[in-house]
Formats: C-alpha cells, structure tokens, sequence
C-alpha cells in the first residue's frame, strides 16, 4: 500500500518532532545519566561473564 | 540537473567501503584502550552511536542503543526509555537503513567476511526469516527486560546477555586477550556467546550480512521506519527499461522498482551502479519529491487512459 505525498510528509514531521520530544524528556528524568553511568562500567552480561 | 544528482548518487555508493570504514573508526576510535585492556570512561558516552556496536569494547566512542535500552527498561528507576526511543525514532526519520548499509560497524564486519572467496548462497527463498528480527526486537529488548524482574525490580538485557556476538567480538576477546582478570572469569555464558560469533561469522561467510537480514533487532527498529525516512531512493520511471539487473544486483533481495523504499533495503546503492540507465538514485527530503509525484501523476493518468 503506497502513502500519498502529503500523508507521507505529515507522518516524518510527526515522528521527527514525537523523537525530538521523547530525547529531551528522556534527558529530563535523567536517563542520559543512566546511560552514561551503565556505558562507563564494564558490562558483564555482554562480554559473556553474566 | 538529474545528471549531477546521478553522479552523486555513484560517488556515495561507490564510497561506501570507505565510509564504512570510517564511521568504524569513529565509532570506535579509542584504540590505545585495546592495549590497556579497559574500557574508555567518558562522557562521550551518554550518547548512543547509530550501529550495532558494543560500549564494552574497549575503544567504544559511545553508547550501544541496544544496550542502553535494556539497560534504562531493566532498571528499577525507569520502565520505558524515552531518551532513546527518542534518538532512534530521530536516526531512523532521517536516514533509515541507510545506517545499517553505511554506518553500522557489525554490518560492514559480515560484508568484509563475505568478500572470502567461496561459493555463495541466495537468501531469496529464506525471506520469512527476516521477520525473526521484529520477534527479537519485541521480546529480547523490550517485553522480557522489563517483565522478568528479580527481587529488586531489576531485569537482565536479555539480548545482549543471550544473542549478541558484537559483546564477545568486541569486547571479550580483545579484554582477555590482555587482561587475565576477565579471562579467568569466562565461562559457560562466554561458551555460549562465542559459539553464536563463530555461527554468525561462518553465515557470513556463505550468505549476505545474515545477521542483519534475520536477527538485528537495531535494523528492525530502522526497517519499521524505512518508508518514511528522509534518505530515500528514488526510481525514474521514465529512463526505467524493467531489465532487472537492479533487483539482481541487490543481496537484500529488494527489488528496488517495485519498493524503492522496502523494509529490507539498506541503501547500499548495489542497484545504483547495476542500473544501466542511470534511473536509480539517492534522495534527501521530506514526502516523495515534486519530481517523484509528477511522475507518479502522469503514470496514473496514462493508465486512466488506457483503461477508458
């Protein structure tokens, strides 16, 4: 099923702006910081420790 | 005007071994740490890169989108991650799978295995297995991080622990190779880790990127988006001459004229160099471009025609 130009149009702007909203709500509630403290540590279930 | 574009379109996809290899690079340009046997700490690290490459490696630049989901969904503070929903919802708008054909480290890892000159095999009649990738994705990421808890509210990242051979790639063999710490600590998990690395190195060998075509849950996450993401190929139909040597040349079994813009195609650009008359094409911008839908108009009005 082919979306028509202008639906196509309305549906990237909605989810750039949906993405945008949801990556500075994320930093918001401080997920960035999780990220960062879970990255910098070494993770031992994906080298295969467990 | 369509020439230069054409030319532009060659350039990238004949660029894109060493784009690939950049972007590996970039990804992963703490080198110096293979030597120390630890890990770069950061704050490089709060952000996520856009492939498929592990934050254990010792050279890792970033963070693994992957990961770092099913980090922030299995920990007891957080359900859901916003932050990086948001920035996947984000790459995937704007370039697609064009990440995966061009960015992703592990992606262009399984290519370099291809190039080992042997007999190689069709995926075409194995197509139902790339939806394997969107059961991975809803299950290994999302579903059993945040329900199989245990007594603190705290879930495993199922996928990086169970599936991924990106950790033990990346990470494992080159932490233990000089530090005996890690090594000695490897077991069962480990065993079982590398067997999957050792499965998907010999598939690659035979078939095109099989991990990315039936298991990455981040290429799933990008083909959900693919349709309308902003870096697009575009297929002139009027120079089109239907010789298929496009949907021959594509080792992700896409044929580009039919779905230019398919689930499964990682804008290699395989079907830009094949194409004879020069109709296929990169595009960047929002809905199908004003070309594209006068096209598509005078298509639908010569099949009017045709049918009156």
């Amino acid at each position: 099923m082919k979306m028509s130009n202008s639906k196509k149009i309305v549906v990237q702007v909605v989810l750039l702006v949906v993405g945008v909203a949801m990556l500075f709500y994320g930093i918001y509630r401080g997920e960035a910081a999780a990220v960062l403290s879970k990255a910098i540590k070494l993770c031992l279930e994906c080298v295969g420790i467990g | 005007m369509a020439r230069k574009e054409k030319t532009k379109s060659n350039l990238l996809a004949k660029c894109r071994g060493w784009i690939q290899a950049g972007a590996t690079l970039l990804t992963n340009i703490h080198l110096p740490n293979f030597l120390k046997g630890e890990i770069y700490k950061g704050k490089g690290k709060t952000v996520c890169v856009p492939g498929l490459n592990c934050y254990s490696c010792p050279a890792a630049s970033g963070a693994c989108p992957i990961g770092s989901f099913q980090a922030i969904v299995g920990s007891s503070k957080f359900k859901f991650s916003y932050y990086i929903t948001g920035f996947l919802i984000l790459l995937g708008v704007l370039f697609g799978r064009f990440i995966c054909g061009f960015l992703c480290p592990f992606g262009w890892f399984q290519e370099l295995l291809h190039k080992i000159p042997t007999k190689k095999f069709s995926t075409k009649k194995l197509k139902p297995l790339t939806y394997v990738k969107y059961f991975v994705l809803l299950f290994f990421v999302v579903l059993l991080p945040i329900l199989v808890v245990n007594d603190v509210g705290m879930g495993d990242p199922f996928f990086c622990k169970y599936l991924c051979p990106q950790g033990v790639l990346e990470g494992a063999i080159p932490l233990s190779a000089v530090n005996a710490g890690i090594r000695s600590a490897l077991g069962v998990l480990f065993s079982w880790k590398l067997t999957i690395l050792l499965i998907v190195i010999a598939l690659s060998v035979l078939f095109y990127r099989p991990f990315c075509k039936w298991i990455c849950p981040l290429g799933a996450l990008y083909a959900l988006l693919n349709k309308v993401s902003l870096f697009q190929m575009k297929v002139d139909k009027n120079k089109c001459i239907s010789c298929g040597k496009c949907a021959y040349a594509c080792k992700m079994d896409v044929d580009v004229t039919k779905a230019p813009n398919h689930t499964e195609c990682i804008r290699c650009g395989m079907c830009v160099k094949a194409c004879p008359t020069n109709a296929i094409s990169y595009r960047y911008g929002f809905g199908d471009g004003k070309q594209n839908c006068k096209l598509n108009k005078e298509m639908e009005n010569k099949k009017d025609e045709k049918t009156n």
